[in-house]
């Protein structure tokens, strides 16, 4: 890797042992809380309040399970899949809309061009509380306050995104394509569908997975949008459920082992698709 | 919106710059193909535009209008709502309410503390991992990288769990060594909230710097090596200004999220007395919004949030150019 051809560079034995120590460290910190999750995740109420918990006697991994969906008539998993919805649909149509925009940034010309590509980065900075009180009014008019649409359409907008596609189009597709598609006779949008598409899948891969995990994590619009507990995501349930917990403690193993499933799908996501978050990650770092 | 991108688009290669060699009907066919591909732009940008000025310039035009208007509702409120303009008394109300301003206290000690240890502790671990001493360095950065997984809601559920007396090991351990720590005290609320974030973002950002890193031409390092500078030197003095680009990004990054702070005070004010409903701005405007129903000015105080949100990025923007036209000096 890196620096290990010359070795000249590498630090002595007390260096190297610091070193090793604080990036040791380092781990654990961001470990540990969530080894503490999973751990905690397996004791029932009683033990999780007696913070034993190394000792293996109350393992109740199962009955917490069946507990979480069990408790108010299965509402966890509904919240499950409307999470699930609004992540993976919203960041595939999200992702294919924000690139696709990037990509006519790169590759043509227009008046206004740099202009209109300042707005759209002038949209990155723009904290979300400043347009939800807007957009819930927005919506209160269309009559669209406490529906799936609500939620799914804002989250749509990814203007990074577009900045994203615009470099990942820079980088991937190469203008001659284009030209020798055009002398070919074939149309801008076949050839961006059935060529440049197809180029761009590892950065159209990075902008998927970034928006995922945006509306995987996203509460503040859901809470803003919402009233019905059957159109919630993971985040917002969790979040009342806990408020709960302070009167009725039954509901700390739940919230507890919600919150353990919760993690699972981005893990899954990252791991699954590490090879591409990577390059996209360079690629928004060095531009 | 998008209709006026459309007709002011100038077709790639357009016949603006007519060559008079071209012959009548080639001039045509370029025409035709500029045509093509001012429609393709269109089509491929339309959707987004849409989206764009849906639930983006609509919302903040409309947040603007609302601080300028309020509504007035004469005799008890049973008289017919009127929506008259105010000018900037809700910007006055939100700018001499104790509540708002403390919360901007708040944001700033909280981007203060949190800012450094931040970009700094991000950029020390990627330095570190980058330099050859360190071991399982893919592990590393997994382990590191993993609370980026952890959405938001729930890195504060497991660190309220962790300054919750009784359910935390941590403070269980303190306790073992006669110490009481109180997480969420008025002295401690703003750091336990600066761990979670910094917690969860912390690995991500080193990824960002160590790609950075990763990509300086080893030549450069090898040329600081012959030049005598020990491995510490060459990580702050070659390697670090060589990423500026990088850390240039990740503080903005970090700063407006940071000024957004809402989920994390949010969650804990659950079961922390120290944390009020009007704690950080955003949750000032919830608070103001969606409990109070004072929609100008909720209004008044998103503007406000914007307008530090763009001076503060234009400031770093600004303050990192200056180093970077000095140092080229």
């Amino acid at each position: 890797m890196s620096a290990t051809d010359s070795s000249l560079l590498r630090p002595g034995l007390l260096g190297r042992a610091t070193v090793n120590v604080v990036v040791a460290v380092s781990v654990l910190y961001t470990l540990l809380p969530v080894l503490w999750l999973v751990l905690a995740a397996t004791k029932d109420r009683d033990a999780l309040f007696s913070s034993d918990l190394l000792s293996l006697g109350d393992f109740s991994l199962v009955r917490n399970l069946r507990d979480l969906f069990a408790m108010d008539g299965g509402l966890y998993g509904r919240w499950y899949l409307n999470s699930l919805l609004y992540a993976v649909l919203g960041a595939a149509l999200g992702a294919l809309l924000s690139t696709a925009c990037g990509y006519a940034f790169d590759k043509y010309r227009f008046r206004h061009k740099e202009k209109l590509f300042g707005l759209v980065l002038a949209a990155v900075m723009v904290p979300q509380t400043v347009l939800a009180l807007p957009l819930y009014l927005m919506a209160s008019e269309a009559g669209l306050v406490n529906t799936f649409w609500a939620v799914f359409v804002p989250v749509l907008f990814n203007p990074f995104g577009v900045y994203l596609g615009r470099i990942f189009s820079r980088g991937y597709v190469p203008d001659e394509v284009l030209e020798a598609a055009r002398v070919d006779g074939a149309g801008e949008l076949t050839t961006y569908v059935r060529v440049s598409l197809r180029m761009l899948g590892p950065g159209l891969v990075t902008v998927f997975l970034f928006q995922l995990t945006a509306i995987w994590n996203n509460f503040f619009l859901p809470m803003v949008m919402l009233s019905d507990q059957d159109l919630y995501p993971v985040s917002l349930g969790l979040y009342q459920w806990n408020s709960s917990a302070s009167v009725s403690p039954e509901y700390y193993p739940v919230v507890i082992m919600g919150s353990l499933l919760a993690v699972l799908p981005l893990i899954l996501a990252f791991v699954l698709l590490q090879r591409f978050w990577r390059s996209g990650l360079t690629a928004g770092a060095v531009k | 919106m998008t209709t006026t991108t459309a007709r002011s688009r100038v077709p790639a290669g357009g016949p603006r710059t007519g060559d008079p060699a071209l012959s009548a009907s080639g001039r045509r066919a370029r025409r035709a193909a500029g045509r093509r591909q001012s429609l393709a732009a269109v089509v491929l940008m339309a959707p987004f535009f849409a989206l764009l000025t849906t639930v983006f310039l609509i919302p903040v035009g409309t947040a603007l209008y609302l601080s300028f208007f309020s509504d007035d509702q004469p005799g008890l409120g049973f008289g017919p709502e009127r929506t008259v303009f105010v000018g900037l008394r809700s910007y006055a109300a939100v700018l001499t309410d104790p509540t708002f301003l403390g919360g901007l206290g708040t944001v700033a000690l909280y981007c203060l503390i949190y800012l450094p240890l931040m970009v700094g502790g991000a950029l020390a671990l990627a330095l570190l991992l980058d330099s050859g001493a360190a071991r399982l360095r893919a592990f590393a950065q997994l382990g590191l990288f993993l609370p980026h997984a952890v959405p938001g809601i729930i890195a504060a559920l497991i660190w309220l769990y962790l300054y919750t007396p009784g359910i935390s090991p941590v403070i269980d351990l303190f306790a073992r060594a006669d110490v009481t720590i109180d997480f969420l005290g008025i002295h401690t609320v703003v750091p336990s909230i600066v761990n979670i974030a910094l917690w969860s973002n912390l690995g991500y950002n080193m990824v960002v710097f160590y790609a950075a890193l990763q990509a300086v031409p080893r030549e450069v390092i090898e040329a600081s090596v012959v030049d005598g500078a020990g491995p510490v030197r060459t990580a702050l003095q070659v390697k670090t200004p060589l990423v500026r680009a990088s850390i240039v990004m990740v503080a903005i990054f970090t700063l407006i999220w940071a000024l957004q702070l809402f989920t994390e005070p949010m969650l804990l004010s659950q079961s922390s007395p120290m944390i009020s409903a009007r704690f950080s701005p955003s949750m000032y405007i919830y608070d103001a919004a969606f409990t109070r129903n004072n929609y100008s000015l909720a209004a008044a105080a998103s503007v406000v949030l914007l307008v530090c949100t763009i001076a503060l990025s234009y400031g770093v923007t600004r303050f990192t150019g200056r180093a970077d036209t000095e140092e080229t000096r």
